[in-house]
């Protein structure tokens, strides 16, 4: 567990951030909290030449109210997350799942924008973004989480592009919120993920959104299940029959864990289930 | 005058704050002038012939001293020991520590690179050019015995290394018109111990004086091994294991490496680390289990058994190593668990694969063993509809019938089933946990509750020497101690158990400070170093306190009877009037008159005026050899709720109770029953090393090989009965393993329990949640081999989204 050597920089700023990339070219990588470049590193997975350190750049930092939505910025480590109150009270989803997040040590350092920028399907934070349609702040331009996750490990950012935040609305004020996460032991990733946001604001369902979980080389949302349970009643029954549509259209990968018919099945019940803890029946 | 009994106090460890901060002497935290760091190129592939290696590049990168390929070292290297030939024409290969010509599993090593430090190792391994010309991989053991199966070793023409049989009673007989015949297959997997402390070596020479730091289990045993295979004389060779952070079996063993860190220190006049990594460490630290065991199990109408079939195929991986063979033989008197039959068969065939080699991992050889008994004595009340523990009740041997010869030959000294599965049951609620499975059952809950039980009893406190003998195996199992009283009166204790992490520094200062009578902290354990104990058999096994805790007991006999004649001596009485209580020699009868274990210690020091032919001071050694294994048993009962339609099984509730026998620190025997338990409730539901159709290990980080953290475990309810072994003045019997053995089954037995009215009579280990789900849907596919670790360590082996 050595990695290969490399050179450090840690810019103080974001236009010195962006020029550091420029100057390293495709041997270039920003680090953040480390907890997934590292093992990469350590493992002789990846050799970047030099590793470009954002800690120390300001525009990253911070959770700010921006009026309709909340700017989370990417260095926001996943402790920060947990506590800040904005977060608690506009984005509650982030937090259930950011709260399943590794163990406290990786917590402590592990990093929101991290965590997004190395599009992982396995990660739980791509899909609550997703889910949320959140907007990828970079230091040249705004994304859409749609367009953001392009494949495996592999998200649209450029190599001299740095993610400042992400924009979060809160839209989502008063909807109810779960993450379902099933994996084996409680620092293990998601075999299949469900973020969940149900507006019941009349009674019926009103509104849902679905972000799931390593069902495929991106996040996905579940648009069928989502479509299935608007208008209809919020009960188990209901949210069952609409949630056996959740695996359509993914490609959810099989490994020792589990295989893709298995993730399948899983996404119909864990969806079911995310729905009517979301919607509180 | 001592205040409360030492034995039997509950003292937390006084080890524990210089081994948890890790401000110690941990193997790889030694530095020596000059150091420089070897690292290992190991092989990528399962099987292949090895046409060249380049290493010139490597040798020239920056910082690199030099670097070796097993032909290198051939003439020196010799083959690693296997010290259990367990039949005489048992099929044992050579195993260079680095391999010279042929590669037999993915890890094993092929160079090793020695630099300034560990960068410039890992870098140059990088530079070294191998040629492999590719062999087939055999991973299956049922393939590999067939006719014209591919070798491991083409050389010896079989994959077969031994065939082991013992036989007792009519077997015939047993099962000829048998009422109730239950046959089942049931599969070990295989495991990867995990301590916390990787591997670590460190060797140096001073002269022709080579000293090696090792991590291991085995500083005695070790130094005798490598003295044997590298030629450097035992008596110039110091093998030190200062402190070792767990081992569990994997550090009791002779490894490659540090074979080669001895040879390279020789070659270089340098001192030499390596230290392996997380990674490193899964592929190539010996493995544990995997068996494929076949079951028949020969009972009357009314579940009495009539007679047990044991088949074993056991997986020794590429070679034999240091007890290799014998490990699935510790099993084979253990079938038949605490139940009484007429005629038991127990045949095992050792298989080569091309995987790593297999040995002693935490119970070897007896969980395997209690896992199909207890797994068997469920299904056989499944059979009748008859309740698990009733069933076990018509079986069992009564607490009157001890001591009791059983069918496997083993004379069980002394034990309660009654009284432990009683108090079990109690504390269990198991009743009403019954009618609770019941409603569900009634409700058809998507919740299941299923219940499993464990009555077992292992053999520990190896062993007997004779007994050893009479097995083949390469040594005895002896320990030794020895107390030194100093001038001061503080106490010195050297044993020849070698401490990993059992708190044996408190321990035995309990038992010297009981028995001498003088204060807990004026006593010092040393151990692990041949230096300082010259004697031992290390620690494995559960042996330390019921062999090495009584040859402790036995030296402190030994000072007092010294210090008694000394006392006599000093008193001016006779030594049969001489009493010693709490510290003290007095006169019987003459209270005022006494001297202090200090006092005469001092004076035997001095030697001013000793009795006729006494030496100076009141050190004493002693060794112990028993007579005959402890038996501790235990009542293990495990509640655990399966959701069908996930197929994810959560243990609800867990009551453990054990009987060890007389207990020296209860705090201590609740530690190892707690890691005891999560080692065997990880093996029923997630440990497995995967390999895949190529023979690579795909389960190579821990994101893969999942260990259960403390969250993932109930809150254990252990308790105790307390039976004293009959076998040893303490009446102890060991503790180390208890947990482990009897977990598997009652975590299985639990999940079977729950899916029994579906159908399902076994899920394969781990009982992955996809494993439960396909149970209960009458199997599918097995499960994929491809690695999945989130963060994109996945592709570590390969793509594993390639595959969708
Ligand atoms: C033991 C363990 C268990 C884990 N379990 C989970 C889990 O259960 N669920 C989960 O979601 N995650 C898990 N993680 C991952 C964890 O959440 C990481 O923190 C996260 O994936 C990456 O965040 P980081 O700040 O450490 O990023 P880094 O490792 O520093 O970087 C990750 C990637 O993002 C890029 N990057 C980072 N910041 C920026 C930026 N501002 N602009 C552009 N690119 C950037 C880097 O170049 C790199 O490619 C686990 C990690 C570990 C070590």
């Amino acid at each position: 567990m050595i990695p290969g050597s490399f050179d450090y920089v840690r810019p103080s700023s974001l236009d010195e951030a962006v020029s550091a990339l420029r100057d390293a070219g495709d041997e270039g990588k920003v680090i953040a909290g480390g907890q997934s470049l590292l093992p990469l590193l350590r493992l002789r997975l990846a050799f970047p030449e030099v590793l470009i350190d954002v800690a120390s750049v300001p525009e990253l930092h911070g959770v700010r109210d921006e009026g309709s939505s909340l700017l989370v910025g990417a260095m926001t480590t996943h402790y920060d997350v947990l506590r800040d109150p904005l977060i608690r009270e506009h984005a509650p989803l982030v937090a259930a799942a950011t709260s399943t997040v590794a163990d406290p040590a990786v917590r402590h350092r592990g990093t929101f924008g991290g965590s997004l920028a190395h599009a992982d399907p396995a990660g739980d934070l791509p899909a609550v973004v997703l889910a949320m349609d959140g907007v990828f702040v970079t230091s040249s331009r705004e994304i859409p989480a749609a367009e953001f996750f392009a494949d495996y490990l592999t998200s649209t950012l450029e190599p001299d592009e740095v993610l400042v935040g992400v924009r979060l609305p809160k839209a989502f004020a008063g909807w109810g919120f779960h993450y379902e996460k099933f994996h084996r032991t409680a620092q293990a990733w998601a075999i299949v993920g469900v973020a969940c946001l149900v507006d019941r604001s009349g009674g019926e369902v009103a509104g849902a959104r679905i972000g799931l979980t390593n069902m495929g080389s991106t996040p996905v949302r579940a648009s069928a299940v989502e479509a299935a349970v608007r208008g209809g009643a919020a009960d188990r029954e209901a949210f069952r029959a609409a949630a056996a549509s959740a695996a359509e259209g993914t490609s959810p990968p099989s490994d020792l864990h589990g295989s893709s018919d298995y993730r399948r099945h899983l996404a119909t019940v864990l969806t079911a289930r995310a729905l009517s803890a979301a919607a509180g029946v | 005058m001592t205040a409360a009994p030492e034995i039997g106090s509950a003292r937390l460890r006084s080890e524990d704050a210089r081994l948890i901060t890790g401000r110690t002497n941990w193997t790889d935290n030694i530095q020596l002038p000059g150091l420089l760091h070897a690292a290992f190129l190991r092989s990528p592939v399962a099987h292949a012939r090895i046409t060249a290696i380049d290493v010139s590049e490597a040798r020239e990168r920056p910082g690199v001293i030099a670097v070796f390929t097993g032909a290198d070292l051939a003439d020196e290297q010799g083959s690693l020991p296997c010290a259990w030939p367990v039949t005489e024409d048992m099929v044992l290969p050579d195993h260079p520590p680095i391999a010279v010509s042929e590669v037999r599993y993915v890890g094993e090593p092929v160079a090793v690179v020695v630099a300034r430090d560990r960068y410039a190792a890992a870098d140059a391994l990088e530079a070294i050019d191998v040629d492999y010309e590719s062999l087939p991989a055999v991973l299956d053991m049922e393939s590999a015995v067939r006719e014209g199966a591919d070798l491991v070793h083409a050389d010896k023409g079989t994959n077969k290394s031994y065939e082991w049989v013992f036989e007792a009673g009519d077997i015939d007989a047993a099962f000829r018109d048998a009422p109730v015949v239950i046959e089942r297959r049931y599969v070990q997997q295989r495991l990867i111990p995990t301590a916390m402390e990787p591997r670590a070596v460190v060797c140096s020479a001073v002269g022709d004086e080579y000293t090696l730091w090792s991590a291991t289990q085995i500083p005695h045993i070790l130094r005798l091994m490598l003295a044997t295979v590298t030629g450097i004389p035992e008596h110039r060779l110091r093998v030190v294991a200062p402190d070792v952070g767990g081992g569990f079996g994997s550090k009791l063993q002779v490894y490659g490496e540090e074979v080669a860190c001895l040879l390279l220190t020789k070659r270089l006049g340098r001192p030499i680390k390596w230290t392996e990594s997380r990674s490193e460490g899964n592929a190539t630290v010996h493995h544990g289990r995997d068996q494929i065991q076949r079951l028949s199990l020969a009972a009357d109408s009314d579940g009495r058994i009539r007679g047990l079939k044991v088949d074993l195929l056991a997986d020794m991986g590429a070679y034999l190593m240091l007890v290799t063979p014998g490990i699935p033989l510790l099993g084979a008197f253990m079938f038949n668990g605490i139940y009484k039959m007429d005629a038991y068969h127990f045949k095992c065939a050792g298989i080569f694969t091309t995987k790593t080699p297999t040995d002693a991992y935490r119970g070897a050889g007896r969980p395997e063993a209690t896992y199909a008994i207890e797994r068997l004595m469920d299904e056989l009340a499944g059979e009748l509809s008859l309740d698990p523990l009733e069933v076990r009740r018509r079986n069992w041997i009564k607490h009157e019938e001890f001591p009791y010869e059983t069918i496997a030959g083993l004379t069980y000294d002394s034990g309660n089933y009654e009284a432990a599965t009683d108090k079990a049951r109690q504390l269990f609620h198991y009743d009403e946990l019954r009618a609770e499975q019941a409603d569900r059952r009634d409700r058809g809950d998507p919740v299941q509750l299923g219940i499993g039980v464990s009555t077992f009893t292992e053999m520990c406190g190896l062993a007997p020497s004779r007994v050893l003998g009479s097995l083949s195996y390469g040594a005895g199992g002896w320990e030794h101690a020895s107390v030194r009283v100093l001038p001061s009166g503080k106490v010195e204790v050297v044993t020849g158990s070698s401490a990993h992490g059992q708190g044996h520094e408190t321990a035995w200062a309990q038992i010297t400070a009981d028995r001498l009578g003088v204060p807990f902290e004026d006593v010092r354990v040393l151990h692990g170093d041949t230096a300082v104990s010259p004697k031992g058999m290390d620690t494995y096994g559960s042996r330390s306190l019921a062999v090495g805790g009584v040859a402790l007991y036995n030296a402190c006999d030994k000072v007092i009877d010294k210090a008694r004649r000394m006392a006599a001596h000093l008193l001016e009485a006779d030594e049969k009037d001489i009493d010693f209580e709490g510290g003290a020699f007095s006169v019987r009868g003459v209270p005022d008159q006494s001297r202090t274990l200090q006092e005469v210690s001092l004076a035997a020091f001095a030697a001013h005026d000793l009795p006729e032919g006494f030496e100076p001071s009141l050190d004493s050694d002693a060794t112990h050899d028993p007579d005959n294994f402890s038996f501790p048993h235990g009542t293990h009962l495990c509640a655990a709720e399966v959701d069908t339609e996930t197929g994810y099984v959560k243990i609800r509730s867990y009551v453990a109770v054990d009987d060890v026998g007389k207990v020296v620190n209860p705090l201590i025997v609740e530690g190892q029953v707690h890691g005891g338990l999560a080692q065997g409730i990880a093996q029923a539901l997630y440990e497995e090393a995967v390999y895949d159709a190529d023979g690579n290990l795909t389960t190579t980080t821990m994101a893969d090989y999942l260990l259960p953290a403390a969250s993932d475990l109930p809150t254990f309810t252990t308790d105790r009965t307390e039976t004293p072994a009959t076998t040893n003045p303490l009446g102890v019997k060991g503790v180390g393993e208890a947990g482990t053995i009897a977990s598997t089954p009652a975590v299985v037995n639990a999940i079977v329990d729950a899916l029994r009215p579906y159908g399902v009579d076994d899920v394969p280990m781990p009982c992955t949640p996809e494993r439960v789900w396909r149970a209960l849907r009458g199997g599918g596919p097995e499960h994929s081999t491809r690695p999945g670790a989130g963060g994109g360590l996945g592709s570590a082996t390969e793509d594993s989204r390639s595959e969708a």
